[in-house]
């Protein structure tokens, strides 16, 4: 009843995270291929740079961004790149996507990194720049290129970093486990990130519910005055980064602005891993750490991945299925994706690989809603989801957006509580994608009305040209005598 | 994988409609069994067939309007079904019960569009109804007797009384606290001799007194209710507010006139009041979803109970009140909603630019 | 009694009757300012698809109800949308057809420039012995090039669903 937390609503799943934090983080024997999307981040697609045949050694650049907002790939293992063309995304829908794939050789060898001097040494955009270039996003789950978000230093006073070591959903224990193994890294990575924001302070969140981490990265960080660690109360959506920065900072993103607005920026404990590998040792984004878990799995633990393997390999990697899983999600069971199968392959983001059987399934039979207000009670947003989800429901997408619907982060708290099983989530994704629609056919109408417009003023200046050339051509005529030579036909 | 192209989130807390039925009616159970206990077997056939009356117009509307079957047993009906048992008086004949559970599910929920679209509390409106068309029968309370009591009916005197119609014997009925306090009021008496000769806490509290089944042990009620909101299935703000609203204002007003207005332990312990603040007001279908909306709700309940009370021809004010409100539901919903993160309370994003200061690019 | 039952029916045959006539008589027949907005926001290309005389024509027949607010195809879903909340109607929105794009085969393809001269949009690139193709943002879907093409070698077909195209279905009602 009385929310120490100081964010609004959440809830408290069950969260079977027992089994697989309590084993180190183990390897993935190299599987034969590794199926690379040319997207696995926030922004335009990655170019590939290599061809069809080309060998390719482990860590090389094969495919470069294109524009800022974007990340470049990797080869995750020395081999032959055999395809480049549409493979199978880890996407619920199970369509394709372009991509890579990658036939390993086995023989893992890796390219010559360039190991970088002192990185504190360096100034902030040049350090950003080595984080572009090493590929690096958010790991957390929501991709963004994290040099875009480094290079925020230059533009907005930084004061606090906070680090996401919560790790609210149910099944996941990666960021608990790197927590715990490498403590000193992390920390090393976060005063990097100091030094590029020029922040002041730099907190790392933990939920208090991994007792182990908190003591690890409290040890790590003693030496480092303005590294803290501090505890965040264990409530799901605690991880998400509008909350967590209320529950540390005690201030609130305003609504449609960014978090730079309140001065503070969230890295994912993964992504400041990445980024203190890639400025120390010049290493590229091509491997994380993945949780795979579920009652179906025999031994649920985490896994250190190479990008591009498929969900199989794990799964084998892990002593395979108790039995056969009603579903397979890529993610946690709140915010994760179904999987169309087990060849679609771990991208950047993927924090989870969950194998679950009926019983930790939600049940789709969804019956009227009684109003009770349990959603409204759950969302840390503060909105109103009974009234956005029976507008989506009736395709008033005004009315849905007048209750709140941009606002909404998906966190699936309200589901999560809903005793009519309604699946309010899949409405606001819904209701969304219609807007998004919408606003794309309003573009290009707008664009098809400039183009028409454009066109008939091309034939008009044509037409004023053909009739000016006329009327030149016939002065010309008339007066043969003056300044031939000056006339150009 | 056998998962449809369904979203996330994909876990679930387990909860479901007719769980939190199922625990509302739990919640009511001990006070209806003492208040089935005090009023013998009349009031036992009376809660019954009011129950399987709302059941059965339940089913047979679920039928006309070609709806599942099961949501017979999202136990919605049963409840409407017992609250407006709780509300009769206990030896009503059988047709009150009957024409009463029809009205309260037939037109009270299921011609507004079925269960989560009704803009009236079922209970109360087909209460409202019966009191309007029936008032002789909706007024006439006997006497606590207890079963196995000397004077209490035996099981074939209650059919008779509640399908035969037989007439309560002289002596068996009385008046409520309520009902006696207004008529009594009118004949000049002074509120303390009132309720000197009419009411006394404790048994008001316990509920040996005259009154509907619900109006019976408010002790059992309130230990129903705190149950209630410590396993979160009702909010508080509206069990508060309107306890408090009628309460402040009947202190206020016995602080004014003692002579004429009776004090805020009196009201509560009155009537339907309490049933009417736990059980019935806080029906989520017709209740706002706001914290601040529930608490204007509840104020506006407990205001309207005193004042109708006090100053209205009907001794009994909990339905009208609860009715009234509910008619003000979606007006409240409407203006009264929680603060979004990130914005003010009338929903303007927060003000950027106060809290960081711009950087000069190096 | 009869009197006043008498009375009282001729009062109401007047009435009506006079409010009938007037309403015929004064009518007010000119809707031009819908009729303009229901202009503006039309796409303008002239494509022709609605089978109306150009989009002021479709126009037009929406205003006088003759026309489904579904009718254009390049307008798509949100043009519907706005057309139906502007004229009260609703919008069922299943009868939309997905969007076509024009491709030109490039196997077949002569360099004639008839196509690219036929566009409303100027979405086709190409020169005279240059193979032509179609900027697949620009166009609307409305067959002219094919129409024009003497080889054959346009063809209007849906956008086939990407991974950027692809959404969320609405959940089925309980």
């Amino acid at each position: 009843m009385f929310n120490l937390a100081r964010i609004r609503g959440g809830i408290h799943p069950a969260a079977h995270k027992d089994r697989s934090s309590a084993l180190t983080i183990g390897r993935v024997p190299l599987p034969p291929r590794l199926y690379l999307p040319l997207r696995q981040h926030a922004g335009a697609e990655a170019m590939p740079l290599v061809k069809v045949g080309e060998h390719v050694l482990k860590g090389q650049l094969i495919a470069s961004s294109p524009s800022e907002l974007s990340a470049p790939i990797h080869a995750p293992s020395s081999g032959r790149i055999l395809e480049i063309g549409p493979i199978l995304a880890p996407h619920p829908s199970g369509l394709t996507v372009n991509g890579m794939v990658l036939e390993c050789d086995g023989e893992e060898r890796w390219i010559e990194l360039e190991v970088p001097a002192n990185p504190f040494d360096e100034s902030p955009l040049v350090l950003a720049e080595r984080v572009a270039r090493a590929g690096i996003v958010g790991m957390g789950g929501a991709i963004f290129p994290a040099a875009v978000k480094l290079k925020q230093g230059t533009r907005h006073e930084i004061k606090t970093v906070v680090v996401n070591g919560s790790e609210c959903e149910p099944y996941l224990t990666c960021d608990d486990r790197i927590m715990r193994e490498r403590a000193e890294a992390i920390v090393d990575g976060a005063r990097l990130i100091q030094h590029i924001l020029r922040a002041y302070r730099v907190v790392i969140g933990i939920e208090d519910n991994k007792p182990e981490a908190l003591a690890a990265m409290r040890a790590a960080s003693e030496p480092y005055g303005a590294i803290e660690v501090e505890a965040v109360p264990a409530l799901y959506p605690m991880g998400s980064a509008k909350q967590l920065i209320q529950a540390v900072t005690g201030r609130e993103v305003p609504a449609e602005a960014r978090s730079t607005s309140v001065g503070a920026l969230v890295h994912n404990v993964g992504t400041v891993y990445a980024i203190q590998q890639a400025l120390r040792y010049g290493r590229p984004l091509i491997s994380r750490v993945v949780t795979v878990a579920g009652s179906c799995v025999v031994n649920p633990r985490n896994l250190e991945t190479l990008i591009g393997t498929p969900a199989q390999a794990l799964f084998d990697a892990c002593g395979g299925f108790t039995r056969q899983p009603a579903g397979v999600l890529l993610g946690g069971p709140m915010m994760g994706v179904a999987l169309p199968s087990l060849q679609a392959p771990v991208i950047k983001g993927a924090t989870g690989l969950l194998a679950l059987a009926p019983h930790e399934l939600r049940n789709d039979q969804a019956s009227p809603c009684i109003r009770c207000a349990g959603c409204v009670d759950a969302c840390p947003m503060g909105l109103l989801p009974l009234e956005m989800a029976a507008r989506a429901r009736v395709d008033d997408l005004d009315g849905a957006h007048d209750y709140g619907l941009r606002d909404c982060i998906l966190c699936g708290c309200c589901s999560y509580v809903c005793p009519s099983h309604i699946p309010l989530v899949q409405y606001f994704q819904y209701a969304m994608g219609r807007q998004d629609e919408r606003r794309g056919a309003e573009r290009k109408t707008e664009q098809v009305k400039r183009l028409t417009e454009a066109r008939a003023a091309r034939l008009a200046e044509e037409e004023a040209a053909k009739a000016a050339a006329k009327a030149a051509k016939a002065a010309a005529r008339a007066k043969p005598a003056a300044a031939p030579t000056s006339e150009v036909e | 994988m056998s998962i449809s192209v369904a979203s996330g989130p994909f876990a679930h807390d387990r909860s479901s409609v007719d769980r939190i039925m199922l625990q509302v009616c739990l919640a009511l159970l001990p006070a209806t069994l003492f208040g089935l206990y005090l009023f013998g077997w009349p009031a036992i056939n009376l809660w019954l067939l009011t129950c399987a009356s709302a059941l059965a117009t339940e089913a047979l509307c679920l039928h006309w309007l070609g709806q599942p079957r099961q949501r017979l047993l999202d136990g919605s009906a049963l409840l409407t079904g017992w609250l407006l048992a709780l509300t009769l008086p206990p030896w009503a004949p059988w047709w009150v019960a009957v024409g009463g559970a029809a009205f309260a599910i037939g037109i009270g929920k299921q011609l507004y569009g079925g269960i989560g679209q009704n803009i009236f509390n079922p209970a109360m409106l087909a209460r409202v109804a019966l009191l309007i068309a029936f008032p002789l029968q909706l007024t006439t309370w006997p006497l606590p007797q207890p079963l196995g009591s000397p004077g209490a009916p035996g099981f074939v005197e209650g059919l008779a009384i509640t399908f035969a119609g037989a007439p309560l014997a002289d002596g068996m009925s009385g008046a409520t606290a309520l009902g006696g306090l207004k008529t009594e009021l009118t004949l000049g008496h002074s509120v303390e001799a009132i309720l000197a000769g009419n009411f006394a806490l404790l048994p008001a509290l316990l509920g040996s007194t005259p009154g509907s089944l619900g109006e019976t042990s408010e002790l059992l009620l309130l230990l129903g209710g705190l149950w209630l909101l410590a396993r979160r299935i009702i909010h508080w703000e509206i069990p508060l507010s309107m306890l408090l609203g009628v309460a402040l204002l009947a202190a206020v007003a016995h602080q004014i006139n003692p002579e004429r207005y009776p004090g805020g332990l009196y009201h509560l312990a009155s009537g339907g009041l309490l049933l009417g603040a736990l059980f019935i007001a806080t029906d989520p279908v017709t209740s706002p979803v706001s914290r601040s909306g529930r608490l204007l709700f509840g104020a506006g309940c407990g205001v309207l109970v005193y004042v109708i009370r006090t100053w209205g021809s009907f001794p009994e004010a909990v339905a009208f009140a609860v009715l009234f409100m509910n008619a003000l539901s979606p007006l409240i919903d409407r203006y009264c909603r929680p603060r979004a993160y990130g914005r003010t309370a009338r929903g303007k994003p927060l003000a950027i630019g106060r809290q960081t200061s711009p950087v000069k690019e190096s | 009694m009869w009197m006043a039952t008498l009375a009282l029916a001729a009062m109401g045959l007047l009435l009506g009757g006079g409010l009938g006539v007037a309403a015929r008589k004064f009518a007010v027949t000119d809707d031009n300012p819908l009729l303009k907005e229901i202009e503006g926001l039309m796409p303008g290309s002239q494509c022709g698809q609605c089978g109306f005389p150009g989009c002021a024509g479709a126009a037009a027949a929406l205003a006088e109800g003759q026309a489904a607010v579904t009718c254009c195809p390049p307008g798509g879903v949100a043009l519907a949308e706005k057309l139906a909340a502007l004229l009260g109607v609703t919008l069922d929105a299943g009868q939309m057809s997905a969007p076509q794009l024009a491709r030109i085969d490039a196997a077949q393809c002569t360099g004639c420039t008839r196509c690219y001269r036929a566009c409303p949009t100027d979405a086709i690139v190409g020169a005279s012995g240059q193979i032509h193709v179609v900027l697949a943002d620009a166009c609307t879907g409305c067959g002219k090039c094919q129409d024009a093409c003497p080889e054959d070698c346009v063809s209007l077909a849906a956008q086939a669903p990407t991974l950027d195209s692809w959404r969320w279905a609405k959940p089925q009602a309980a």
